[in-house]
Order: structure tokens, then C-alpha cells, then sequence
């Protein structure tokens, strides 16, 4: 079987792999990477579980092959937290309990960031639409919705604090 | 779901793709987002060859308002329609439309060129095309044609495009004075593809007569299609509630719909009524009337 290589920076580190041209992109993250945070939920382009960022832009990885991403900048679940700091929508979704089995939350968190990028401060019919491509059988969607909303708030208000000292003394 | 194997090349310019497809005749497929043809391949009811990437192949993504119309490169994203403040001026109905596609990961990265290309008989761009009476430039090594939307699609993912050839390109004419359109979407969860989808693209002459009018029709037949029966009695009618339903009740008759998980034909028929209704009136507001 023919492979082609690919090369990928994932969460900043470079990553490189030989594949079949028909390797999906998150079989890749999952199985070559050992990236098991991205999730295949429905594996037919409708639930979202696999979201994650291509060069800045927000895809179901189900429905990219990994040769397409070949020479991108990908960001997973795994690249969101800052060493033991959870990145501010992690921390909103244990928060407000904007999970309860979890399966979808990856998926919907890298939506959720993206959408930030996009929309810094949407509005409730916003975040909704901005995540209705991800689906979440558990929660009901309230708490996810919660959850976007006290990290919007923390990340705009992070933004507009003035830069902190360097250290106390 | 792993698709069957194939070869996959990602050619750097549009030359060099003209040049594949002509060397490769009927065994490549083009990619341009994925959303429609990577589920195909997963089903394995494509099982192309040769995939031939898209993506680096540059020039593909301008709108452009010439003096002659507007033109949409077949490579420009739905979310990028979504957003065109341009577009939206001029014709609300290509906003309207992009909104409904898929979600927002799939409009991210779902093109205009490839929806048509793909002529999924439930897709949106198709309706919209044919209200609007748009063209598509077809591209091969040999060289270029135009062709309108009316008479471009054939049959359910089957249109008139060669092997050889590329969709580059939509062209739209600019909206008539006193011009109006409108999309309506019946579906069943946000995001679904349409159990019908009407669009109406329609202009008012100086005495109140509906002067022309385009009405698009997606998910109700083999193929997306044009309500011509519908159209006639609307040309130079003055609009009224009862030749709007005369109207409607043609374009519901010209739909040749099939019971499937979306609902029974007879239900389909009886939307197609209402839903051209309710687009014929927003594009009548639309357009002042």
C-alpha cells in the first residue's frame, strides 16, 4: 500500500508520520499520535466530538483526511491547558458543570474556543449556534452554555486587565 | 467508516490540476472541503482513484461585483458568503442560504463551488442558483465555458461537468431595481439537510407587477430544478394572495418528492405548497412591495 508522508505541528511540536492518503485526520491524532483527547463520536460529520483547530479554523477531524492537513498548524484538546493551569473554558466547564459524561466535551471546547476567537463576547442565541454543530446527549446543553459564558467573561476580562506586575517582591 | 484506498495529490495551481484531469480521465475526483465527498467515500459509494486536493490551488476565492455581475470563486467557503457585508446588500438570499448549510465546522470549510459541483439533490446552493438565473464557468486544459444553472443539473449528483473540468467559478447577474429574494428552509433539526428548500429571487416593475422571478427548488425531485409552471403564473401578474397560491400549488406540482426519513411524498408536496408561498412573500416584502 502506498503511504505519503505527512508532517504536522500539533500543540506546537512537530509531528511527522508515513499514511495511507485514506487515513482520517483524527485516526491520525489518535492512533499515530496517541492524542486520545480528540473523540470519534458519530464518525459521519454530525456530532462534533472530533472538533479541532486546522491552521486557526475549526473541523470535525472525522471528515479530513490527515494527507489534507499535511503541513498544518493543528490544536487539540490536549494543547489547551497550560501546564497544570486549565485553560479558562476547561475550568468553566468543571465549574458550571458543563459536563456530565464527558464523551462530547472535547470536541466542545475546541468549538467553544474557536467560536471565542470569532465572537469574544457572544450572545446566548450566539453560543448556541455557534455550537450547533456539536451535540451533547447528556446535559441538555444549559450548563455547556453556562459554562462558554463564564469563560467569555474570564478571557475578556483577563484581556482588558492591565499586564500584571513582573513578581511580587 | 474507512473509505477504500486511493492516491491523493495536492497540485499547486489550477494548471497543474487541468493537466491531471486530462491525463486521468474519469479515475480522479476533486476535493475542495470534504464535507459532501469525504462522507461519500466513508459510505464507499464513491471509490475514486485519485483524489486531487484543492486546497493550495490559488485564485479560487474572490468575490468579485464586476460591472456585468457577481462573482463567486468556486474555492470561497460558505461562512465567507455568511459573513460578505457585499453580498448581503445585494442579495440577502445567498446569506440567508449560507446560514442553513450544515453547521459551523461544515460552513467553515465547505465551498460553493463544491456543493454545486457535488449537486447533492438536497443542497441548497442549486435552489438559489436557479432563482438567481447564475451561470457556472466550467474549466478543462482545453479551455472555458459558461454555462447556466438551468440545465446544469441532471440527476442526483450528476450535472454537466466533464471529468476534465473544473467548476472555477458562479456568476450571479446583479439584482434588478425594485429586486427581492428570499430562501426558506423546512428541516428537521437545525442543520439537516432540507425536506424542502424554495428560493425566490423576484423584481417589481414601476406599476407593481412582478416584472421576473426565479424559483429554485432543492430536495423534492431527482435533481434541484426550477418551478418554470410557477414562474409563468407569476410573470407580470400583480401579487395577490390567490395567484401566489395558484403559483405555489403548481411549483408543489412540478416537485416529484419521495417518502423517505424526511416524510411522506404527500406531506413534501403540500411544503413545497407552503414553503414557496412563504418565500414568494418575504421576497415580495424584500423587494418593496
Amino acid at each position: 500500500m502506498t503511504t505519503q508522508h505527512v508532517s504536522v505541528t500539533v500543540n506546537g511540536e512537530v509531528r511527522e508520520a508515513d499514511v495511507e492518503p485514506r487515513l482520517l485526520l483524527v485516526h491520525l491524532l489518535r492512533e499515530n499520535f496517541g492524542l486520545t483527547g480528540t473523540h470519534v463520536g458519530c464518525d459521519t460529520s454530525n456530532c462534533g466530538a472530533c472538533t479541532v483547530h486546522v491552521d486557526g479554523v475549526s473541523a470535525k477531524s472525522c471528515t479530513m483526511l490527515a494527507v489534507q492537513a499535511n503541513g498544518s498548524t493543528i490544536k487539540t484538546i490536549e494543547g489547551m491547558a497550560n501546564g497544570a493551569d486549565l485553560h479558562p473554558l476547561q475550568q468553566a466547564f468543571w465549574d458550571q458543570h458543563g459536563l456530565q459524561c464527558g464523551f462530547c466535551t472535547p470536541g466542545m471546547i475546541m468549538q467553544s474556543a474557536w467560536l471565542l476567537e470569532q465572537n469574544p463576547d457572544p450572545s446566548e442565541a450566539e453560543i448556541r449556534e455557534g455550537i450547533s454543530g456539536n451535540l451533547c446527549r447528556c446535559t441538555g446543553y444549559v450548563n455547556i452554555v453556562k459554562s462558554i459564558q463564564q469563560a467569555a467573561q474570564q478571557m475578556q476580562a483577563a484581556e482588558s486587565a492591565p499586564a500584571e506586575p513582573a513578581a511580587a517582591s | 467508516m474507512i473509505p477504500a484506498a486511493f492516491d491523493y495529490v495536492r497540485p499547486a495551481d489550477l494548471d497543474e490540476v487541468l493537466g491531471i484531469l486530462r491525463d486521468r480521465q474519469g479515475e480522479a475526483k476533486l476535493l475542495s472541503g470534504g464535507y459532501s465527498l469525504l462522507p461519500l467515500l466513508k459510505l464507499r459509494l464513491a471509490q475514486p482513484e485519485l483524489l486531487v486536493d484543492l486546497r493550495d490551488v490559488g485564485g479560487l476565492d474572490g468575490i468579485v461585483h464586476t460591472d456585468d455581475d457577481i462573482r463567486i470563486g468556486g474555492r470561497v467557503t460558505h461562512k465567507r458568503i455568511q459573513e460578505d457585508e457585499g453580498l448581503a446588500r445585494s442579495l440577502p438570499i445567498m446569506r440567508e442560504a449560507a446560514v442553513g448549510i450544515g453547521d459551523p465546522q461544515v460552513r467553515n470549510w465547505g465551498t460553493i463551488g463544491g456543493s454545486v459541483a457535488h449537486a447533492d439533490p438536497s443542497s441548497d446552493w442549486p435552489a438559489v442558483l436557479l432563482a438567481l438565473g447564475a451561470s457556472v464557468v466550467l474549466r478543462s486544459a482545453g479551455g472555458e465555458r459558461v454555462m447556466p444553472v438551468r440545465g446544469f443539473f441532471l440527476d442526483t449528483f450528476v450535472t454537466q461537468i466533464e471529468p476534465t473540468e473544473v467548476l472555477t467559478e458562479v456568476r450571479i447577474p446583479h439584482p434588478a431595481r425594485n429586486g427581492g429574494g428570499a430562501y426558506k428552509k423546512l428541516e428537521r433539526r437545525a442543520g439537516d439537510f432540507s425536506t424542502v428548500g424554495v428560493a425566490v429571487q423576484l423584481a417589481l416593475s414601476d406599476d407593481g407587477r412582478i416584472a421576473s422571478i426565479g424559483i429554485g427548488l432543492t430536495a423534492v425531485a431527482d435533481a434541484p430544478f426550477a418551478a418554470t409552471e410557477a414562474e409563468k403564473v407569476l410573470t407580470d401578474a400583480r401579487p395577490g394572495n390567490e395567484v401566489i397560491q395558484e403559483a405555489a400549488a403548481m411549483a408543489s406540482k412540478q416537485s416529484k418528492p419521495v417518502t423517505d426519513s424526511h416524510g411522506p411524498a404527500d406531506y413534501k408536496r403540500a411544503m413545497v405548497a407552503e414553503m414557496t408561498t412563504r418565500a414568494i412573500r418575504a421576497a415580495l416584502q424584500r423587494a418593496g412591495a
